[in-house]
């Protein structure tokens, strides 16, 4: 028994089953990453609402600064490949991720220059 | 009695010229700013209407760095093609009987009783507090009964996916979309792209403010010259109005 669990051990902790993804700048995020893991979708959701409806802009919030922290420093995007932030922990989660049909997946700066 | 009359109105124009004198630094520069950035956190107020005045004598014919600049700052496709979104378009007028022919840009005329807020099943059609008609994106379900009910023909609809997203202007294929008046340029406390550009071009046709402001610049025109607003019949009370029509 201790040695199947001990066996079992590092298949955990070196988490080969997570996507191994590229984090971007990385640093510190507006919060604890693991309550951003299972949380982030439902964080911009109530704010996109006030910014969109009433004005309200400045929110703590924001898919742009998302994609600015965690796009690729490769290629400054957060899709395209399953290393990329946004797309390989959705495509391991088996998620559809709708957020990019319509917003920009580019870091901010990079999106701008190439108008 | 007629003392009194010529005293009172010798006292409003010495007071008038003063007050324009006070205000006016040069000519054509004035003392106030004419829009200021909202802070962080505060909601878009219902004191404020944004709106526009259109100097048709002021445009250039066949001048189109408003359109240019519309389609550059939205990340509109420029490639023409015949359902590409147009969100300002250039539109050319001759009087048959004269042929007086004017030009003029058309874009969402910002209607204080909007049709298209009027129809849609979802609201993702909306009125912000200052006056801006937007589509919500989030909720449109591209039924195009907005597209439909705009008297101006004022709305598109992306039929193609869009792939260069622009970072401030979030689009998608499936939902409708109009001028924003550049709402997130407005909430900085500048200026919409076509009206820099107008006047870029030299032609300063486009004057943008606030309507409700008795002190801005587009108030006091508005007040000073005789504009109309596009089939004021309708009663739709567009917050965009023209100069020579």
């Amino acid at each position: 028994m201790l040695i199947l669990l001990l066996a079992a051990a590092p298949v955990w902790a070196g988490s080969s089953i997570a996507p191994k993804l590229d984090i971007g700048k990385g640093g510190q995020c507006v919060d604890d990453p693991k309550f951003m893991r299972k949380n982030h979708m439902q964080m911009i959701l109530h704010q996109r609402d006030e910014t969109m409806r009433q004005g309200i802009r400045g929110g703590k919030f924001s898919l742009a600064a998302c994609v600015d922290c965690h796009a690729s420093k490769k290629d400054n995007n957060v899709l395209g490949s399953n290393e990329h932030f946004c797309q390989g922990c959705h495509e391991f989660a088996a998620v559809k991720i709708d957020c990019f049909e319509c917003h920009s997946s580019k870091r901010k700066i990079i999106a701008e220059t190439s108008k | 009695m007629s003392d009194k009359v010529n005293f009172d109105r010798r006292q409003f124009l010495s007071k008038t010229s003063a007050a324009i004198a006070g205000i006016a630094i040069a000519p054509g520069m004035l003392l106030f700013d004419f829009a200021h950035a909202r802070p962080a956190g505060e909601a878009a107020s219902s004191a404020i209407r944004w709106g526009m005045l259109i100097d048709t004598n002021q445009c250039g014919n066949g001048c189109d760095e408003c359109v240019t600049a519309c389609n550059k700052e939205n990340g509109l496709p420029t490639a023409k093609s015949p359902t590409d979104a147009q969100w300002i378009r250039k539109v050319e007028l001759k009087q048959v009987s004269t042929g007086r022919q004017i030009s003029l840009p058309m874009m969402c005329q910002h209607c204080a009783n909007p049709p298209c807020v009027d129809v849609c099943p979802t609201n993702a059609s909306f009125k912000r507090a200052d006056g801006i008609v937007l589509v919500d994106k989030h909720r449109c379900i591209g039924c195009r009964y907005c597209m439909m009910a705009c008297p101006y023909k004022a709305r598109s609809f992306v039929h193609e996916p869009v792939l260069d997203h622009d970072s401030d202007m979030p689009r998608g294929k499936g939902t409708v979309e109009s001028c924003t008046l550049c709402v997130n340029r407005v909430d900085r406390g500048e200026q919409p792209a076509c009206v820099e550009a107008c006047a870029k071009a030299g032609h300063r046709a486009i004057l943008f403010g606030d309507l409700n402001d008795p002190n801005s610049e587009i108030h006091l025109r508005i007040r000073s010259v005789a504009s109309s607003q596009l089939r004021a019949d309708l009663g739709l009370n567009p917050g965009i109005s023209f100069v020579g029509l």
